[in-house]
């Protein structure tokens, strides 16, 4: 195990006020990074003897629609040889939600940002084919942005009172 | 024992008997044999598939209504049931499938989720394969009993053994095809 306080050092050392902020989430330290950092962060945790989180386990968006920064992208780092996991999340802003590609880093990032493209509508600056991969082409919305409703939206045979909401 | 037989024998249409002869309409022969002889093209993609599974097996036994025989090339098929929830990124390939099979053809929705999209409201899913391609029978449920598409094929065995020999030819017809698309 690579303890929390060494980890959260290294990266208060190496960014200093680009840490935004560290937290122990669901038993797993959680880092937010601002968004000028964010590759050479993943970069850092990746490269650096010490630290070597080598293998991307996951990488999704998210939608706070609350938020003056309303989306995120979370990135989950596995450090297989010391058993050590760690989040990374970014948030960026409703105008121009783009941040840089990790397929330099992380050729496991490749679907998985165009998943997050494909729901969220999150682009990512130098990803060689950032188009939908599980919905359908020709799908005019990101449905996972909260604005949209989850139903089908051309479905015409409901009736709401059934669902509880007013007509 | 009684001395019922073990076979169900289909009743000849009405028509005009005589010693040596028996007159009829063409097309209730062509009904006749159409109706009993069906090749189903099973499309299964979920739980419904499961119980057309057993449907087909020895209890339920599909082939005492003469379809034997599954047919998995569409080309061959006269019945094209879909059982199962179909995604969007599914529904050309139904249509594809549809557009293969050779005239005449039906279609049966299985379940829920062919017929109406069933609970997967949301936006992946097509809200029934109606939008796609022509639907001749309905079988609700989720899943439904192998009695019940037992009974939804029956239903399509009548339709197919009263259908005018013309339809296919009718004006009619051809819009139903051109509304979905298809040549």
């Amino acid at each position: 195990m690579i303890e929390n306080q060494y980890i959260t050092g290294a990266l208060t050392r190496e960014f200093r006020e680009h840490l935004l902020s560290s937290e122990v989430l669901t038993g797993i330290p959680t880092y937010t990074m601002s968004l000028k950092v964010i590759h050479e962060s993943i970069r850092f945790l990746k490269e650096t003897p010490g630290l070597e989180f080598e293998f991307l386990t996951d990488l999704c968006g998210v939608h706070y629609p609350d938020n003056p920064s309303p989306f995120g992208v979370v990135y989950m780092m596995h450090n297989i040889r010391e058993k050590t996991r760690i989040r990374i999340k970014v948030f960026l802003p409703l105008e121009d939600p783009t941040l840089p590609t990790m397929t330099d880093l992380f050729s496991a990032a490749n679907w998985m940002e165009r998943e997050t493209y494909d729901f969220f509508g999150i682009s990512f600056v130098g990803h060689p084919n950032l188009v939908r991969i599980l919905n359908v082409e020709y799908l005019d919305y990101f449905p996972l942005r909260k604005e949209y409703p989850l139903e089908d939206p051309t479905r015409e045979d409901k009736d709401n009172r059934f669902f509880g909401r007013e007509t | 024992m009684s001395d019922k037989p073990f076979y169900n024998k289909v009743d000849p249409p009405e028509g005009f008997t005589s010693p040596g002869m028996f007159a009829t309409r063409f097309d209730k022969v062509i009904g006749l044999a159409r109706s009993n002889s069906i090749w189903p093209l099973p499309f299964a993609t979920s739980c419904c598939g499961i119980e057309f599974m057993a449907t087909m097996g020895a209890h339920y036994d599909l082939a005492r209504f003469g379809s034997e025989r599954l047919s998995f090339s569409p080309r061959q098929a006269d019945l094209l049931m879909v059982m199962g929830t179909i995604a969007k990124k599914m529904a050309p390939v139904v249509h594809q499938v549809y557009e293969q099979m050779a005239e005449p053809r039906w279609v049966i929705a299985v379940g829920a989720c062919a017929a109406s999209g069933g609970i997967f409201d949301t936006y992946s899913v097509l809200q029934g394969i109606d939008r796609i391609v022509p639907v001749d029978v309905y079988v609700p449920g989720c899943p439904p009993r192998p009695e019940q598409i037992i009974d939804g094929f029956m239903k399509i065995q009548e339709l197919v053994a009263n259908e005018p020999l013309r339809r296919r030819y009718s004006p009619e017809y051809r819009e139903l095809l051109s509304s979905y698309g298809i040549r």
